[in-house]
């Protein structure tokens, strides 16, 4: 058996359920923000494994790189978002969080 | 089986194994440190990928960026000794199923279609991202970077506890 670039696409298919699974399952908002940055992740790999093998070279780690910059300015914004819903619900459960006002 | 398959195996292992224990974790801090394996793990099929920029980058910014906002978010929300941080999940079954054949679906996708390979190109990849951003990707660079700094000052604002409407906290 010799690695290709299916066995990495594979991984990445894996993560991605995962991260959807995580997603949509867990009641936690910060869990919801796991699942995404998962979900964030797998795409990563699909990227630079096509840069290795599909001959994208360069461009797909490029790619990559705004993904990176788009999930830490992600993260910031969602863990701010996330404070602000525990200072004003105090709770985290994103069943019960469902109006924009207090 | 030569020696980077093997590697290949343990950082593929890494990666899923605890991206399983991520999601199905009671604890969410059980959780959040099962994601820095995850990110790690990750970090190590793109050292495999020729991708040593990025792999730096990924332990720089995932590990040691989001990983401790997260865990502070967790810190910060949920009473660390108290059973409250045990957090429910809800319809797990068909959420499964649903995203079984959802992963199924995708890696049948990847496994039949006739990708178009070529060659890779081998060697360091810092200067020639770094040029690339300097050329061809100059306008999303820049606007990347104004992203930031939007969502520095966003983030700023909407997690900065007002003073003077509720008396304190």
């Amino acid at each position: 058996m010799h690695i290709t670039l299916f066995h990495y696409l594979f991984v990445s298919a894996i993560l991605f359920g995962l991260g959807v699974f995580g997603i949509v399952t867990r009641r936690n908002a910060i869990m919801v923000l796991m699942g995404i940055e998962l979900v964030l992740n797998s795409a990563n790999i699909n990227f630079i494994a096509f840069s290795k093998f599909g001959g994208l070279n360069m461009a797909g780690q490029a790619a990559a790189v705004f993904v990176i910059i788009l999930a830490a300015a992600e993260a910031a914004v969602a863990l701010a978002i996330v404070l602000n819903i525990y200072q004003n619900f105090k709770t985290l459960n994103v069943d019960e969080v469902d109006e924009m006002r207090e | 089986m030569d020696f980077v398959d093997i590697i290949f195996v343990v950082f593929a292992l890494i990666v899923v194994v605890s991206a399983f224990i991520v999601v199905f974790s009671r604890s969410i801090i059980r959780s959040a440190f099962s994601l820095l394996f995850t990110f790690f793990g990750v970090a190590g099929l793109y050292v495999l990928l020729n991708a040593d920029f990025l792999a730096v980058t990924q332990v720089l910014i995932y590990v040691g960026g989001i990983l401790i906002l997260i865990l502070f978010g967790v810190m910060l929300t949920t009473n660390v000794v108290s059973v409250e941080i045990k957090t429910g999940t809800l319809q797990t079954v068909p959420a499964a199923v649903i995203v079984a054949v959802l992963s199924g679906t995708i890696a049948g996708i990847f496994w039949f279609t006739e990708w178009h390979t070529a060659p890779a190109r081998e060697g360091p990849t810092t200067k020639a991202l770094g040029t690339l951003f300097m050329t061809d990707y100059l306008l999303p660079f820049e606007i990347a970077s104004i992203l930031l700094l939007v969502a520095l000052i966003g983030a700023a604002m909407i997690a900065r506890h007002e003073r003077g409407t509720e008396g304190g906290r």
